[in-house]
């Protein structure tokens, strides 16, 4: 707790949060649909704009994002590679058997913007709407699915078990690494195997208490006859509002436009 | 002086929405040998004071010192000088045996196997457990108590100049309470360690120590003696404590017009006084430890 989880829940007021998760749910699926229809400079300006456009209106702090960026680093650095080496064009840097391309290094840069528009655009949905709500509209949108004998409720109830764990086994890892620091462990410095064998100490106990956790939540639900019946009702009604739909025809119309504007260009 | 705490603030997650300040000026000297409770309600500042102490967070502004060096920032063996047991301490227990568990701190200090084995068996030993019997057990399948105990072990053994112990009997029967806390001072008298103790209720160390340091909204709002702090009504109103039973019985009486003492905070010094003023034989049990200070009657 106290600390600022990547990907996890801002609490705020904006007009963002204010959102039917389902809505929203629905619009970061389009948007992040939309960079693969897209080629050209326009296009990605576009869609680039509208995305800080959310980030500002929902006041989502910049530092918040940045550290879900952060997490890109070793797959960024992977690609990068990859695609300087790999794209077939003009030759800038020849050094043995291997060629970098100009090509390459543009198609490396437009894939890891690619890929950081999305974590962008998946954070900012996690940032702004609570773990219930996303729960809630996974639930809602899975629904349909249930015919084919899909278990949405069961999914949706798991989903929000996890994420409400989630801040829980973090302070637990902070609490046992502290104390096991104060018993001489050091995170921090030896080779890798050393560190990671430093490890150990903190994870066998964050396990053990886990397990120890969901069994006592189980015996709790169960305790209070909690079942998964179509029949549950909820204290939270999800309604669609005018806002709703305003959002929705927004984002239609910015995807529309993000790809229109690349067929006249 | 062996710690010194100086202008400390502390703030979590700075600069988000989850900022919150845990600590703000706080001023503490303590000396080697005290014995020193730190009191307070929950959200008071106590555990982030206790991390502090034992080096495991960093000021956000001023100084812990350790004999005059930053606790934080020091190399490690320095730091190691401090033990703490955070709350419910058995979570940390992740070794196969209970000899290895209480091994692993010895081991990081890079002991030889001689003198490891040494402190475990002396480490076992003070927390009352048998350690012929228990070195070779599993801790998972000890009982709550015992695994405590264990847990206890192996912050002893690191043989710390200062021992800090965060709510130690929280979740614990009163039995247990009072065994594990009257183990704790005999070992405070007998390896001459710095004792801090951190609760929220004065049962588990109103009357046992010398000196309690009362924390409220992250601050310290008293330090002095423990007697002195818990006759003080009003201190204790306000930081939201009740007083202890005895120091209410005494003042009840002296509001009657008896001429007791009220600065009495253990029910067996309590008991003794009265007898004495009303000219009674001293009370059977225990006789009080330490000048007075000490006793629990029934």
């Amino acid at each position: 707790m106290n600390q600022l989880l990547p990907g996890l829940y801002v609490p705020g007021d904006s007009p963002v949060h204010r959102l039917d998760p389902r809505v929203k749910m629905g619009a970061v699926l389009l948007l992040m649909m939309a960079p693969f229809a897209l080629r050209g400079f326009w296009g990605y300006f576009l869609l680039s704009a509208f995305v800080a456009l959310i980030s500002v209106v929902s006041r989502v702090p910049l530092l918040a994002l940045l550290r879900a960026l952060r997490n890109l680093f070793w797959i960024g650095f992977f690609m990068f590679f990859l695609y300087i080496f790999t794209t077939p064009g003009q030759p800038f840097v020849a050094w043995g058997g291997i060629t970098a391309t100009w090509e390459g290094l543009l198609a490396a840069g437009a894939q890891i913007y690619r890929l950081c528009l999305l974590v962008v655009m998946a954070s900012l949905l996690t940032f702004t709407t609570s773990p219930v709500q996303l729960s809630h509209g996974l639930e809602a949108l899975l629904a349909p699915l249930e015919g084919l004998r899909l278990p949405a409720r069961e999914l949706a109830m798991v989903l929000t078990i996890a994420l409400r764990f989630v801040p829980t086994l973090f302070e637990e890892i902070e609490k046992i690494a502290k104390a096991q620091r104060a018993r001489g462990v050091d995170f921090r410095s030896g080779g890798p195997l050393r560190r990671a064998r430093s490890l150990v100490p903190v994870f066998v106990p964050i396990f053990v208490s886990a397990f120890r956790r969901a069994n006592d939540l189980a015996t709790a639900m169960d305790a209070r006859g909690f079942r998964c019946s179509p029949h549950r009702t909820r204290m939270q009604q999800l309604k669609l509002g005018f806002q709703d739909l305003v959002a929705t025809l927004v984002v239609l119309g910015v995807v529309l436009a993000a790809i229109g504007v690349e067929q006249l260009t | 002086m062996l710690i010194q705490v100086e202008n400390l603030t502390h703030v979590y997650a700075p600069g988000t929405p989850f900022e919150r300040v845990a600590l703000r000026q706080v001023n503490l000297q303590i000396a080697a040998g005290e014995q020193v409770g730190i009191l307070g309600p929950t959200g008071s500042g106590k555990s982030t004071l206790a991390q502090h102490l034992a080096g495991l967070l960093k000021p956000t502004a001023g100084h812990v010192l350790l004999d005059g060096v930053p606790v934080h920032s020091a190399p490690r063996d320095h730091r190691l000088q401090v033990g703490i047991a955070f709350q419910y301490p058995e979570d940390q227990i992740f070794e196969q045996t209970v000899f290895r568990e209480v091994a692993f701190g010895p081991r990081n200090l890079g002991l030889d196997e001689a003198e490891v084995t040494a402190r475990v068996r002396w480490a076992l030993e003070m927390t009352g457990l048998n350690s012929e019997v228990m070195s070779q057990r599993m801790p998972f399948t000890l009982s709550g108590g015992e695994m405590r105990r264990v847990a206890l072990a192996s912050i002893l053994a690191l043989r710390p100049r200062v021992l800090i112990l965060d709510e130690p009997t929280a979740g614990q029967d009163p039995q247990s309470r009072r065994r594990l806390l009257e183990r704790i001072l005999t070992w405070q008298e007998e390896t001459g360690l710095t004792l801090i103790i951190i609760s929220h209720t004065l049962e588990d160390l109103g009357h046992t120590l010398e000196r309690l340091v009362v924390l409220k909204g992250g601050q310290v709002v008293a330090d002095g003696p423990t007697r002195h702090t818990l006759s003080d009504s009003a201190l204790l109103n306000a930081v939201g404590l009740d007083m202890p039973e005895p120091v209410k019985l005494l003042q009840t009486l002296r509001q009657k017009g008896r001429k007791v003492r009220t600065d009495l905070v253990s029910a067996a010094e309590a008991a003794t006084e009265i007898a004495h003023v009303w000219g009674l034989p001293p009370p059977p049990g225990p006789s009080p430890r330490r000048g007075g200070e000490e006793g629990r009657g029934a």
